[in-house]
C-alpha cells in the first residue's frame, strides 16, 4: 500500500521547483499507480456489480476472476495514462481512471473513470478524480481538449462531469440498449482554455 | 491550406521501400566519410539484407514516435538521401530531426536544405510541433551552414565531445522554434 | 590508487536489489516533483510491479549494450535505499557518458548525501571507466541540480530553448559538461 504525504501544500502552492506539487492529489482523493497484486480482488468485485458494469462499459456485463482483473490492471499502452483511485483520507482504493490519448498532434485524449465503491457515488469523489486527472492531461501532457462519452441516462456521472468542467457536445440516438429499452450516449468535452478558466 | 506538403524546390519526401532503399543504404554506409559526418558510432560495415531487417525493425520500433522519409530529386527522381524526425516528444512538441545524404554528387548544392525545409514544414504545420532540435559534429561544416539557412539557431556546444583522427571536436546543438519558423515563412 | 571507489562517508554505492527496492522507489513515484526533476517524460506513478520489471530491463540493457553503470545509494546509518545514481550512454570510443543521480525522500536531500555519490561516480568515470568527458542533463527548473553540478565542476553548454513544457510554461533543457582535465579529484574528500 502506498501512504500518502499530507503536507501543508493547498491546492494553489507551490512546490520546489516552482511549479505545483500535488498534481496526483485533489481535495477528496489521490491518484495512484494501478498494482495489479493488492488490486485485483477489488476490481474482480466491482465488476460483479452488474449496475456498476452496464456504467462502466459497452460490453454485456459478465463476471471476472480476480486472475483477469490482474491481467487487465497490468495492461499499459503508451498513449494510455491509467491510475488508481484512492481516498485521501484512508487511501482506499475506490476506482480507476484513465486519459487515452486518441492523437498527440491534435491534442485529444478521451477521458474514462469508474468508481467502483457505491458508498462513493454521488458525493463529490468522482469530479473530484476528474478534476486531477484534467489538471494532468493539460499541463503534463498539454493536450488541448479532453472528450468523453457516457449513457445519456446516467445523470450522476454526467453532472459529475458538468462540475468538473465538461461541456455537452452531442448525442447518438438510441446507441445503448438495456432492458429493452434504447438509449442515448452523451458526447461531452472540454478545451484547454476552458479548463484554464475552471482553475483561475 | 497548401496540400504541396512534401514537396520541395530541387526535391521531395516519399516513403521508405526497405525492400528496394536498403541497397542504397548499404552502398551509402561504406562512404566513410558520409558516416562520419553522420554517426558518432564506430564505423561497421554490415549485409545489405541486415540493413534492410535493421530499417524494418527501426521503423516498427520507433513508430509512435519518430517519422523515416527518403529524400528524391525532383528532376530524376533519384533517391540521394534519407531525413528523419525521431525521438519526438509528443507533451512538449520538440523532437530531433536527422538527415543524411548518401549520393555525394548532391552535396553543396541546396539538396540538403531544400530536403530540412520541407521536414520543417511538415514539423511545424502537420505534427503541429512546437520546436525542432538537432545535433551536428563540429567539423561538420557544409551541414552548420545548411541548417542556419534552414532557420536553426546555435544553442551549444559539448565540448570536445569526440575523438576522430586523433583530434577532439565539439558537437553541437541547434533548435529552431515554431514562432521563429512562422515568422521566417510569412505565416500570420 | 587503492581508495574505495563505492564507499563514501555518508553513503555507499551498491547494485540495485530489484526485490526489496522496487518497493521504495515506488513510492518515490508517487512524489511528482522527484518525477519532474528526473524526466522529461509525463509523470506516472508505478506500482512496485512496474518499478521491479523496470530494474530487470536495466539489467538485461547493461548487460547488452554494455554502456551502463547502475548503483543504488544507501546510508551508511541503517543500509537505507535512498537514491539511485547511473554512469550510462557511454560512447566508448569517444571517451564519453552521461551521469544522472536522484534522491527519492526531500529529507534525505541537502544532506550531502548527493554530494558524495557525485564524487563517487565522476571518480569512477575518471579514473576506473577513463572516460574524457562526462555529461549530465537537468531542466532550467531545477535550480537545485544546477547549482549541485556547477559546484562540482560542470559548466553550462547547451540550453535547448523552451523544448519542456509543464505547469503551464516552457522550460529550457540544460545541457551541462565536465572534461576529465576540470574535475577536481579530491573535491569533497573526507
Amino acid at each position: 500500500m502506498i501512504t500518502v504525504q499530507h503536507t501543508r501544500n493547498t491546492l494553489k502552492s507551490k512546490g520546489k521547483l516552482n511549479m505545483r506539487a500535488d498534481l496526483f492529489r485533489g481535495a477528496l482523493v489521490h491518484l495512484a499507480a494501478r498494482n495489479p497484486d493488492t488490486d485485483a480482488e477489488a476490481v474482480a468485485r466491482w465488476e460483479r456489480d452488474s449496475e456498476f458494469h452496464r456504467l462502466a462499459h459497452n460490453d454485456p456485463a459478465y463476471p471476472i476472476l480476480a486472475k483477469t482483473a490482474k491481467q487487465w490492471l497490468e495492461e499499459e499502452s503508451p498513449n494510455g495514462f491509467r491510475f488508481a483511485i484512492r481516498t485521501l483520507a484512508d487511501d482506499r482504493l475506490i476506482g480507476t481512471i484513465g486519459l487515452w490519448v486518441s492523437s498527440w498532434t491534435n491534442g485529444e485524449a478521451w477521458a474514462g473513470i469508474s468508481i467502483g465503491e457505491r458508498d462513493y457515488w454521488g458525493n463529490g469523489y468522482g469530479t473530484d478524480a476528474m478534476k486531477i486527472i484534467l489538471r494532468y492531461g493539460f499541463t503534463e501532457l498539454n493536450l488541448y481538449r479532453v472528450s468523453l462519452d457516457a449513457l445519456a441516462s446516467n445523470a450522476r456521472a454526467v453532472r459529475a462531469y458538468e462540475k468538473a468542467g465538461f461541456v455537452v457536445e452531442g448525442y447518438t440516438r438510441g446507441a445503448a440498449k438495456y432492458d429493452g429499452q434504447h438509449g442515448d450516449e452523451i458526447y461531452m468535452g472540454i478545451l484547454r482554455e476552458e479548463w484554464a478558466k475552471t482553475t483561475a | 491550406m497548401n496540400n504541396d506538403l512534401f514537396t520541395g524546390q530541387l526535391v521531395r519526401l516519399a516513403a521508405i521501400n526497405p525492400e528496394a532503399d536498403a541497397a542504397w543504404f548499404a552502398r551509402w554506409d561504406r562512404d566513410t566519410e558520409y558516416i562520419r559526418l553522420l554517426d558518432g558510432a564506430p564505423f561497421r560495415l554490415i549485409p545489405v539484407k541486415k540493413v534492410k531487417e535493421e530499417i524494418e525493425k527501426e521503423i516498427e520500433e520507433n513508430a509512435a514516435n519518430a517519422c523515416l522519409f527518403v529524400v528524391r530529386t525532383l528532376a530524376d527522381d533519384r533517391l540521394i538521401g534519407f531525413v528523419e524526425l525521431e525521438g519526438i516528444r509528443w507533451p512538449h512538441g520538440d523532437t530531433f530531426v536527422g538527415i543524411g545524404l548518401g549520393d555525394r554528387d548532391y552535396w553543396g548544392k541546396g539538396y540538403g536544405t531544400d530536403a530540412m525545409k520541407i521536414v520543417l514544414r511538415y514539423a511545424f504545420t502537420e505534427l503541429n510541433l512546437q520546436r525542432v532540435s538537432l545535433d551536428v559534429f563540429g567539423y561538420n561544416e557544409r551541414a552548420l551552414r545548411s541548417y542556419q539557412k534552414a532557420g536553426f539557431v546555435i544553442e551549444g556546444r559539448q565540448r570536445q565531445l569526440l575523438l576522430r583522427n586523433g583530434q577532439r571536436f565539439d558537437c553541437i546543438y541547434m533548435g529552431v522554434l515554431r514562432n521563429e519558423w512562422l515568422a521566417m515563412n510569412n505565416f500570420q | 590508487m587503492n581508495e574505495q571507489l563505492f564507499e563514501g562517508e555518508h553513503i555507499y554505492l551498491t547494485a540495485i536489489d530489484p526485490d526489496k527496492d522496487a518497493e521504495i522507489e515506488a513510492k518515490w513515484t508517487h512524489d511528482p516533483e522527484y518525477l519532474r526533476l528526473l524526466s522529461a517524460d509525463p509523470v506516472r506513478p508505478l506500482s512496485p510491479g512496474q518499478v521491479k520489471k523496470k530494474y530487470e530491463d536495466m539489467d538485461k540493457d547493461a548487460e547488452k549494450y554494455r554502456n551502463t553503470f547502475n548503483f543504488a545509494i544507501r546510508a551508511r546509518a541503517d543500509d537505507r535505499f535512498i537514491g539511485f545514481i547511473r554512469l550510462f550512454d557511454i560512447y566508448w570510443t569517444h571517451g564519453g557518458g552521461k551521469v544522472q543521480l536522484g534522491i527519492g525522500d526531500p529529507n534525505d536531500r541537502q544532506r550531502g548525501y548527493g554530494r558524495e555519490a557525485l564524487r563517487l561516480i565522476l571518480r569512477y568515470a575518471f579514473d576506473e571507466v577513463n572516460l574524457y568527458r562526462v555529461s549530465a542533463m537537468t531542466f532550467e527548473y531545477n535550480t537545485a541540480a544546477i547549482r549541485f553540478l556547477a559546484q562540482a565542476g560542470f559548466t553550462i553548454e547547451v540550453r535547448r530553448r523552451q523544448a519542456i513544457n509543464r505547469d503551464g510554461r516552457r522550460w529550457d533543457v540544460i545541457l551541462m559538461g565536465l572534461l576529465r582535465e576540470e574535475w577536481k579529484r579530491d573535491e569533497g574528500a573526507p
